[in-house]
């Protein structure tokens, strides 16, 4: 059990790890603002998801796992907003350089 | 993390110091400056971590004496930060100046 | 072990990395994300410091509040960013400045490596008086009772820098609201936001401020998220910022100074000397004074950010 869990935690976190590279590398490579949002704002979301979700086993108490979720529930809720602010500001000021 | 290995984190606060310094000395926008000065500040506040990591002893991780008095820092130097940007901006408001260079180096004043 | 160490050592190359872009980036915009980038990164180093408290505060204030106080200057500034650039010193003021930076940090360095062995250190001082106080929480413990003087004069520093900035006010719109005013959009995202954290963001500050008597937390960091939920809400424009000449403004701004004050010189009759918390009663007196300062920081950060009054009450 305890063996299924710790590959539950490994590859959970190892596909956390590597949404958020592939964000990190849409960031720097992609052309423009908004493709760069759509780049950062969903692989960040998955990987941090999938990293709490590979972490939950791993936690001393409920209330514990229950912050991990609160931590993910509103990183999600941060970064849609900080997103939609940025497009929006991208748009309003014409097109990006 | 041993207690020895805190001494990377000291060489790294000393990095941020030097940095932070030059930064202080080099950028001429007002602004910058008080960013580098923040920099110096971290850099001052990380050796305090430091010196309290060392101070470890019966089950604290650290010597709290440091650790409050880098709270309190933090506090105090996010009011000098505030009360500075405020300047600044004032500054630029009443005499149009870009930089703390005197007027007659600079941009002339715009009133 | 080892893991442990490449953590440590990719996380002190990645502060120096982004703290020397930030010095040299050439958009002050850039400078100010930046240095919100360093301030959470600082946080990690003080999480491996083991200083969960400095960390709290460091992500709040380090990283949250000063980006945005200087996220705001750098709006208001940036028509002056390119006048300033041209006068970036000569080749030899930046040798000199390299050198003299250089040297400052092989000093610190040098005394880094030759810290006295073993290491002073108060904890077990800490540790054998922090029953008294019946607190968990050392770093509590040493603000709120071992060095309650320095706190006590802490808050004033923050009222004292309020009051600076707020001298900065031109003379016609003294007691005036501070900020501009911000355009409420019924249907906008940020006016969703500032509906639905803030109620999230309080419950979240009154539970930091509760375990910081046992637990990382206290008052600086519960106040900076109260701060920051004000803060929210008025960028939104779900509510203005209060004019300065309010009295209920003033009195709460000094609230936990009063209280923390009143509750030190009860300390002379009742517990012989000043800001000494009677026996078996220093847990409570210790979280009323929490719970008053946090209101009180919290208004004077929020305040600090918004700057001297620019309009009209």
């Amino acid at each position: 059990m305890s063996l299924l869990l710790d590959l539950w935690t490994i590859v959970a976190v190892t596909a956390g790890v590597f949404f958020f590279l592939a964000g990190t590398v849409g960031l720097l490579r992609f052309p423009d603002t908004l493709t760069r949002l759509h780049a950062l704002t969903k692989a960040d979301n998955l990987g941090l998801g999938l990293v709490v979700l590979g972490l939950l086993p791993r936690v001393g108490s409920p209330l514990a796992g229950l912050k991990l979720i609160c931590v993910w529930l509103l990183v999600l809720l941060a970064g849609a907003t900080a997103s939609q602010l940025i497009a929006r500001a991208v748009r309003r000021s014409g097109p990006p350089v | 993390m041993s207690v020895a290995e805190s001494t990377f984190y000291g060489l790294c606060a000393a990095a941020l110091v030097g940095i932070g310094l030059y930064g202080l000395i080099v950028n001429p926008q007002p602004l910058r400056k008080i960013l580098s000065f923040n920099l110096v500040g971290s850099g001052v506040f990380l050796i305090f971590g430091v010196v309290a990591r060392r101070g470890a002893a019966l089950g604290m991780g650290g010597d709290p004496v440091p650790q409050a008095l880098v709270i309190t820092g933090i506090v105090v130097a996010f009011s000098a930060t505030a009360l500075a940007v405020a300047l600044v901006v004032r500054l630029h408001e009443t005499t149009g100046a870009a930089t703390l260079m005197p007027a007659d180096a600079g941009e002339p004043p715009t009133p | 072990m080892n893991m442990a160490l490449l953590f440590d050592g990719s996380l002190i190359v990645l502060i120096l990395a982004v703290a020397v872009w930030t010095m040299a980036v050439r958009n002050s915009f850039a400078a100010v994300i930046g240095y919100a980038t360093y301030g959470l990164l600082l946080a990690l180093a003080w999480v491996r410091l083991a200083a969960v408290d400095a960390a709290l505060t460091e992500a709040a204030i380090g990283g949250g509040l000063t980006s945005v106080l200087l996220i705001r200057a750098v709006v208001r500034l940036r028509s002056s960013e390119s006048a300033a650039r041209a006068e970036t010193p000569g080749r030899v003021s930046r040798l000199l400045a390299a050198v003299l930076a250089g040297s400052v940090t092989a000093a610190l360095a040098l005394v880094v490596l030759t810290l006295p062995e073993p290491a002073p250190t108060l904890a077990p001082q800490v540790a054998a008086n922090i029953a008294s106080t019946s607190l968990g929480n050392a770093v509590t413990g040493v603000l709120l009772s071992f060095r309650a003087i320095d706190t006590l004069l802490e808050a004033v520093v923050l009222v004292f820098a309020l009051i600076a900035v707020w001298t900065l006010t031109p003379d016609p719109l003294w007691g005036g609201r501070p900020g501009p005013r911000y355009e409420l959009d019924e249907n906008g995202m940020l006016a969703y936001l500032a509906r639905l954290l803030p109620p999230l963001g309080i419950v979240v500050a009154v539970y930091v401020l509760w375990v910081g008597a046992d637990l990382p937390g206290g008052k600086f960091q519960a106040g900076t998220l109260l701060a920051a939920m004000w803060l929210l809400a008025i960028m939104a424009g779900l509510v203005e910022a209060p004019p300065i000449s309010q009295r209920w403004l003033r009195g709460a701004l000094v609230l936990g100074t009063v209280v923390f004050l009143a509750i030190g010189f009860a300390g002379v009759p009742l517990a012989g000397a000043f800001l000494a918390y009677p026996e078996g009663h220093a847990k409570p007196l210790i979280i009323a004074i929490e719970a008053a300062s946090m209101l009180s920081i919290a208004l004077t950060l929020g305040l600090l950010v918004l700057g001297p009054p620019e309009r009209g009450a």
